[in-house]
């Protein structure tokens, strides 16, 4: 034993380099040029995929050329698709932002700057599949053309024709029939349940795989390991998606356990094969979903995947991120705005154009704009055309036991006091 | 009709539901190859393979959240909590999930699960092996929360929680796996094939949820108990003299309140008995139950006789667990009002 004077021990709290005023330093991300990463065939051991979890899968370069082994097969025709997707997800975020603003609806949370993950990996599973989102995953939804816009905002505005019956908070949806899982407000529990959806799916010999998605924040919670473990354990045909913005709130991805690691890192720790990829590459989203999709398919296991993007806005419309990080932040976040880069790359192939782009624009905003006329029409927050009483008491049980019979009389004797009290 | 113990007849529930619906599925610590740490799905994987019935790894909140995964599917498995008092790490898909799924998605989706967990305590099991934490689920909106008594209940219930939409906590005490037990753990323990409710018939039956059973009919006071306590409020009534009616809840909520109302409206009078801690204890709602629908009826206030509000003791068992004498006690108090 020594007895030498030791330096009192010091507790490390990370934080991020740049705070307001100042501005961050990127290179923690750890980027690797657009080809840089190889493309290894879908039955690799999950072990031999340590590299590619430190490293970056990127297919668009700085000139918007598709290169390198993981530029997917995809025509024009799709790609014009994903970035008719894309702009969809914005002017609907942008749209409901100022729906909020004007008190039409009490709550949103945008996913702008995370347009390409959601939408390139939809157009990777194929109908019957099941994705368990979190709460910024609308572009699965708004990437499909038999999901009506009017009916997502008339969940927003809990208005009469809300399909969740004013039960749940805006963005909260549900939609079994478009294989999106219902949202609760609790994180991360879904990572776990997509585990065992797919599980199901192999006990019944279906081909039918589960997609989970989670934040880089939520990862922190107990439900990522546990689904990790599960998933692992029994070989689950699952895509375990983790989508690092590089914030949770106003916490830096660092305090999630982030610093000088990966998160994809934690996949190959738990015996699963892991990618991480750039997130705002809506080619290289579209070719790690279709590698991974095609991997749980053929009974080969999970995959996890890191997409490294950035929350461009504010976490929602109760906050505030110029009290935590830089103003600028996301002109300088090193893997630009997914939108841009697509364009940029449909562009240089000759099957997009400015013109075309501000066409599109235009008419997607008018498209949301009817909607939300379409969507206010059965009612919004501001005039009380709200779901009906009962729809309080049904579907906390199968049947309505006799103790909510009793209560939904009370609650009505009560409704009608309330008003009666109002009017005179 | 077979003798079985409530170990054989939870088996033998499984057994039926795995052969009727494909879609039921069974997971848990131990209880594939090795068949459960209490014997409770012995043989289970050998017959329906191991695709049905398997071994999980050691994480509650991963197998709540698993099967609520599942149950979203179409499957309806069947999860085991080794101990009730382990059930803690699955609080999260207990309560936000599991319960909300279908209100929150407005019936798109639903969690068919049944969560068995061997509960109470009576056998030295301390802080860990004998809580009673009903009133934890009682207290959640979309759960339904079942506790059986005997084998022919354990298998009627078993197999109605499994074919029930809604998720349910199903309570085993594990005290009562082998035999009845009174409380008195000075005698020796008499097998379940002694009893009349061992007798359980071999294929398929239920016994309806919400629904209690008058365990004795009685005159001057209404006993409401369940689990083990119905077995020591027996004893406590053949020894204090009072004529008890006892009720057997075997639904805790949503429950059979017809009947209680029923059973103290004729009696005028009430005691209610768990095993589990007084303060916010199940007992508290089954008093005010009592209060708001018998008031006029109450001849003397409405007692509870439950553990201490301590943590489970090892050494000191037999003063912890509300016993016969401690029962007997409150049957005289409230006869004396």
């Amino acid at each position: 034993m020594s007895n030498s004077p030791r330096e009192p021990l010091r507790l490390h709290v990370p934080e991020p380099s740049g705070r307001p005023g100042q501005h961050t330093d990127f290179s923690y991300l750890h980027l690797f040029p657009a080809g840089a990463a190889r493309r290894p065939p879908i039955d690799v051991a999950p072990a031999d995929t340590a590299d590619l979890s430190y490293a970056l899968v990127r297919v668009l370069d700085d000139e918007g050329r598709a290169v390198g082994p993981w530029a997917p097969s995809a025509d024009t025709a799709l790609l014009r698709r994903g970035l008719a997707a894309m702009l969809r997800t914005r002017a609907f975020d942008a749209k409901m932002l100022t729906a909020q603003r004007q008190k039409k609806i009490s709550f949103y949370m945008q996913c702008l700057g995370e347009e390409a993950i959601a939408t390139a990996h939809a157009l990777a599973l194929e109908p019957g599949d099941m994705c368990f989102p979190t709460y910024r995953q609308q572009g699965l939804l708004l990437a499909r053309d038999d999901i009506r816009k009017a009916e997502l905002m008339c969940q927003l505005m809990s208005n009469e024709r809300d399909p969740m019956k004013g039960r749940q908070l805006p963005v909260m949806y549900s939609y079994k029939r478009a294989g999106f899982f219902t949202i609760s407000g609790n994180l991360a529990t879904q990572f776990i349940q997509a585990v065992g959806w797919a599980m199901a799916s192999a006990i019944k010999g279906d081909t039918k795989i589960a997609s989970g998605w989670i934040g880089d924040g939520a990862t922190a919670e107990a439900d990522f390991h546990t689904a990790l473990t599960f998933a692992h354990v029994y070989r689950a045909p699952v895509i375990l998606n983790v989508v690092n913005n590089q914030w949770a709130i106003s916490t830096f991805q660092a305090i999630a356990g982030g610093e000088a690691t990966t998160f994809a890192a934690r996949g190959v720790g738990c015996g699963i094969a892991s990618l991480r990829v750039d997130g705002n590459d809506f080619l290289a989203v579209l070719a790690a979903s279709r590698w991974a999709a095609e991997r749980a398919r053929s009974n080969l296991g999970p995959t996890l995947i890191e997409w490294v993007t950035y929350r461009a806005g504010a976490h929602s419309t109760s906050d505030d991120p110029s009290r935590y990080r830089p103003a600028d932040d996301w002109e300088h976040f090193p893997l630009g705005d997914p939108i841009e880069r697509l364009k940029r790359h449909l562009i240089a192939l000759g099957a997009w154009s400015d013109d075309e782009h501000e066409r599109t624009r235009k008419a997607l905003e008018a498209e949301v704009a009817a909607a939300q006329k379409e969507a206010e029409a059965h009612g919004t927050l501001l005039d009380g055309h709200i779901p009906p009483l009962e729809s309080m008491f049904d579907d906390v049980y199968a049947a309505m036991p006799s103790h909510l019979r009793d209560q939904l009389r009370q609650a009505r004797e009560a409704e009608a006091a309330r008003r009666a009290g109002k009017e005179g | 009709m077979a003798r079985m113990t409530m170990i054989q007849a939870l088996r033998s529930a499984m057994d039926v539901m795995l052969e009727r619906d494909p879609n039921v599925v069974i997971f848990g610590e131990d209880v594939g190859y090795f068949g459960g740490v209490f014997r409770c799905t012995e043989g289970l994987q050998a017959k329906y393979g191991a695709s049905r019935v398997f071994d999980a790894p050691i994480s509650e909140g991963g197998l709540v959240g698993v099967a609520v995964g599942m149950g979203a599917y179409g499957l309806r498995p069947i999860v085991e909590v080794q101990f009730a008092d382990y059930f803690y790490p699955a609080s999260d898909q207990i309560v936000s999930e599991a319960a909300r799924l279908r209100y929150r998605s407005a019936g798109d989706f639903t969690a068919p699960v049944t969560i068995r967990m061997p509960c109470g305590g009576g056998i030295y099991g301390g802080q860990t092996h004998s809580q009673s934490p009903e009133a934890l689920f009682t207290h959640v909106c979309g759960i339904r929360t079942v506790m059986p008594s005997t084998p022919y209940d354990a298998k009627g219930l078993l197999i109605a929680a499994v074919e029930c939409d809604d998720p349910v906590i199903f309570l085993e005490p594990k005290r009562l796996y082998n035999g009845p037990f009174d409380g008195h753990a000075d005698r020796p323990v008499v097998p379940w094939s002694k009893h009349p409710a061992s007798e359980v018939p071999e294929g398929h039956y239920t016994v309806p949820l919400e629904s209690a059973a008058v365990l004795r009919a009685g005159r001057d006071v209404t006993v409401l108990a369940y689990g083990t306590m119905v077995f020591v409020a027996e004893a406590a009534v053949l020894e204090c003299g009072v004529d008890a009616e006892i009720v057997d809840l075997r639904s805790l909520w949503p429950l059979d309140l017809a009947a209680i109302v029923e059973s103290v409206k004729k009696t005028r009078r009430c005691v209610v008995v768990h095993e589990a801690t007084r303060t916010s204890g199940f007992g508290a709602e089954l008093v005010a139950l009592v209060q708001e629908h018998c008031f006029y009826h109450l001849e003397a206030p409405i007692e509870r006789v439950t553990g201490w509000d301590t943590p489970y003791p090892h050494a000191l068992e037999w003063a912890y667990f509300p016993g016969p004498q401690r029962v007997a006690a409150a049957l005289r108090r409230v006869m004396e009002d």
